[in-house]
């Protein structure tokens, strides 16, 4: 079975399943992830195949969650915890931030923080508030934290084997929107390393990068800009911290152009970040500032405005337009 | 247990509503009321058998007098609450299932509990929900199809919180009980008559912030009430999951009382609320009520319940029916005729016509609704945003 197409949902399940097979200290816990498999049905017949003591139904206090999975990992074992959903990581910031994140600072790197925070996160599901938003930048402005989201199944299947290795926090985010698209995942081949950005479409005339859901949104763009004429580039960052500046680097410096989607608020956004570093590394590369499409500095919109929130081939391709006219 | 803020109170009403009466009953009898210590409590509170018969036991006995004055219309009244809440509920239902709604999250089997709980509320009381609550909204005299609005996903609330006192939904769970707890806080300084009701799940007891609420409203000797309707289930997991000991009893050790109400009881649950809710204005503080009841339905609609729950339970649960409960009641002590019940059916439809009729009326927003109210003054990065929107938007009106 090296080469098989599935789901996004389906590569994480099958990811989650290896890690579980493969080294017994690895944990997953979260609330709901047990007989119903999690909201998402991510954890689908795991707590089946592995037990109760492998796959633990949490009680519902997100602090709590992220709290003893420290302890856990104080404890020698790596701890794979999902939030329900994106707003509910909030309760658990606390933990994440002034705990998890510095624990391996503060012990002079004796002691090391292998836990996963899983998050199924932003919007484009016609979900109540608190289901639907993208917070993270909040998580990569913190030291100590790694912050990733995978765009597609072979991805999710790999960068989760990825993260779930990592000696390191990881915060990793799922595009929920995206979970239900196929791909192929080749179960031999790891695709790349875990915080390097991948191009996902040859370009000349401009760079878009972008990461998790908003990946598929460029790559339509950019077949839209080629009816056009216009060659269009696209980055798939993968990772939020670290970002792979090298490889903006190297597209912005072919392309000369960049614009950098997400659907995370701009103002002090991912986005922000790589646009003031590029500004810096490709001064006299570029022909055109470093633009910005993303989200408002306003709190996500009922789900009867969320298409017009969330931003779409138009808005991607107003703002190719605009670097383009530079 | 008086303390400085509670001592410059008003003093509480001595007459007006019925409601009032009931309590005041009580209060002439401050031994009685009093006697509910942190070592004395009751295991579950039952005024009406699921058989439809009245109880008088020594479970009950504190709680009683507080429904002493509920007349056979009285029940009427509750009944008529009861079936409007659940047409209301099961509409909502249908709504969703038609693509009208994006979610609902229904209270079928949990009536008893919100209009119990809704109707021993004074129109001063603040009520602090979550997002189940249509009962108790239903007792507050907010508009059924304004609490579709952000299962509708037009909006995030769709009501004006301090219209009917009755606080918008609050989706992450736990939230809420801090803001009634220092709502509550606020009530005592001001020595206002009156008192704050907030209301949880089983699973949001696990919640630090349920924790600290019980803190705070403790060591301030707030006029808060903690109304947690144990259903049994939060999602998938069951109460097993979240506690190991009866979860009234949690209240003990923060240092207030617990009482565990047969949440499928409308009039154990009233008598209880209005006990608790008295102990508040009273100055005497907090009180946890556990009502004890079960989720009928899915969690929510976009739940499947069939993954983790056993349909035996269910039907055990179907046979403590809050409403036919109070059904065979009225039926046997003569307390309602059949015309009533004929009458109370074409009432509930004509509300569950209305409601869908609102529903599909409901406009969507405009799209600049994004940026309102994101500030309550202005704000630069926001009126700029704004502006380049809708030139953005205009751009396609002129055709470019
Ligand atoms: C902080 C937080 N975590 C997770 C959720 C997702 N969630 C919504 S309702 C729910 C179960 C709540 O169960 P319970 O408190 O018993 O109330 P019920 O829904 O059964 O009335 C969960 C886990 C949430 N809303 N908020």
């Amino acid at each position: 079975m090296a080469v098989e197409k599935m789901s996004i949902a389906k590569a994480l399940n099958e990811s989650l399943r290896k890690a579980l097979e493969q080294d017994p200290k690895v944990l997953i816990m979260g609330e709901d992830v047990g007989k119903l498999g999690g909201v998402f049905r991510i954890t689908d017949g795991l707590q089946k195949d592995f037990g109760e003591e492998r796959v633990i139904d949490t009680p519902l206090a997100e602090s709590g969650i992220v709290g003893t999975a420290i302890g856990l990992a104080l404890r020698g074992y790596r701890p794979v915890v999902e939030i329900q959903f994106d707003g509910f990581v909030f309760p658990a910031y606390d933990q994440i931030v002034t705990q998890l994140a510095k624990m391996h600072a503060r012990a002079l790197g004796k002691v090391k923080m292998p836990v996963v925070v899983r998050i199924p996160y932003a919007g484009g599901i016609g979900a109540v508030e608190h289901h639907s938003e993208s917070p993270e930048a909040l998580f990569a402005h913190v030291p100590g934290l790694k912050v990733v989201s995978p765009s597609n199944a072979s991805d999710a299947y790999w960068m989760l084997q990825q993260a779930i290795l990592s000696d390191d926090p990881v915060i990793f985010f799922e595009p929920k929107r995206r979970y239900w698209d196929k791909g192929e995942v080749d179960f031999d081949a790891i695709p790349g390393e875990l915080h390097k950005a991948r191009v996902s479409r040859e370009g000349s005339d401009v760079t878009l990068a972008a990461y998790g859901p908003m990946v598929k949104v460029c790559l339509e763009a950019a077949a839209a800009a080629a009816e056009e004429g216009k060659s269009v580039e696209v980055l798939d960052l993968r990772s939020m911290s670290p970002v792979d500046f090298d490889g903006i680097q190297a597209s912005v410096e072919k392309t000369r152009r960049l614009v950098v989607v997400h659907e995370a608020p701009v103002f002090l956004g991912v986005g922000a970040e790589i646009a003031a570093r590029i500004t810096e590394r490709c001064f006299y590369h570029l022909e055109a500032p470093v633009l910005r499409v993303g989200g408002f500095h306003a709190p996500y919109p009922p789900a009867r405005l969320e298409d017009e929130y969330l931003p779409g081939l138009d808005r991607v391709l107003d703002a190719v337009d605009r670097s383009l006219a530079y | 247990m008086t303390v400085e803020s509670t001592a410059a109170r008003k003093p509480r009403r001595s007459s007006g509503t019925k409601r009032a009466a009931g309590a005041a009953n009580a209060a002439a009898k401050p031994a009685a009321a009093t006697a509910q210590t942190l070592d004395a409590v009751p295991q579950l509170v039952q005024l009406l058998t699921p058989e439809g018969d009245r109880v008088d036991n020594a479970e009950n006995a504190e709680f009683a007098p507080f429904v002493a004055d509920i007349t056979t219309e009285d029940l009427r009244g509750l009944y008529r609450d009861m079936v409007m809440t659940r047409r209301f509920d099961g509409e909502a239902t249908a709504l969703q299932r038609q693509g009208e709604l994006g979610l609902w999250a229904s209270l079928l089997g949990q009536e008893a509990a919100q209009i119990g709980s809704g109707r021993a509320l004074n129109d001063e009381d603040y009520v602090f929900p979550t997002y189940r609550e249509h009962g108790v909204a239903w007792c507050r005299g907010v508009d059924p199809t304004n609490l579709l609005g952000m299962f509708r996903g037009v909006n995030h609330g769709g009501w004006d919180p301090n219209l009917n006192n009755f606080h918008l939904y609050t989706i992450v769970i736990g939230s809420q009980t801090l803001h009634a707890t220092g709502y509550a806080m606020g009530v005592a300084k001001d020595g206002a008559d009156s008192a704050v009701i907030a209301y949880f799940g089983d699973g949001a007891s696990s919640q630090g912030d349920v924790a600290e609420a019980f803190t705070f409203s403790a060591v301030y000797n707030s006029p808060v009430v903690f109304f947690c309707q144990n259903n049994q289930w939060a999602i998938s997991e069951p109460t097993e999951r979240q506690m190991r000991v009866p979860l009234y009893q949690r209240a003990q050790g923060f240092g207030f009382p617990g009482v565990r109400v047969d949440g499928n009881d409308v009039l154990a649950c009233l008598a209880v609320t209005r006990w608790a809710l008295d102990r508040a204005r009273r100055g005497e503080g907090p009180t946890l009520v556990e009502a004890f009841t079960y989720r009928m339905g899915a969690h929510t609609t976009s739940d499947d319940p069939t993954k983790y729950r056993r349909d035996e339970e269910t039907a055990a649960w179907e046979a403590k029916d809050p409403i036919l409960r109070l059904k065979a009641h009225l039926l046997a002590t003569g307390g309602a005729d059949e015309a009533f019940f004929t009458e109370l059916e074409a009432e509930s439809e004509a509300m569950g016509k209305r409601v869908r009729e609102a529903v599909r009326a409901m406009p969507d927003p405009d799209t600049m609704a994004i940026f309102e109210n994101v500030y309550a003054d202005g704000h630069a990065l926001v009126d700029e945003e704004r502006a380049q929107f809708a030139a953005y938007l205009a751009s396609f009106e002129e055709g470019h």
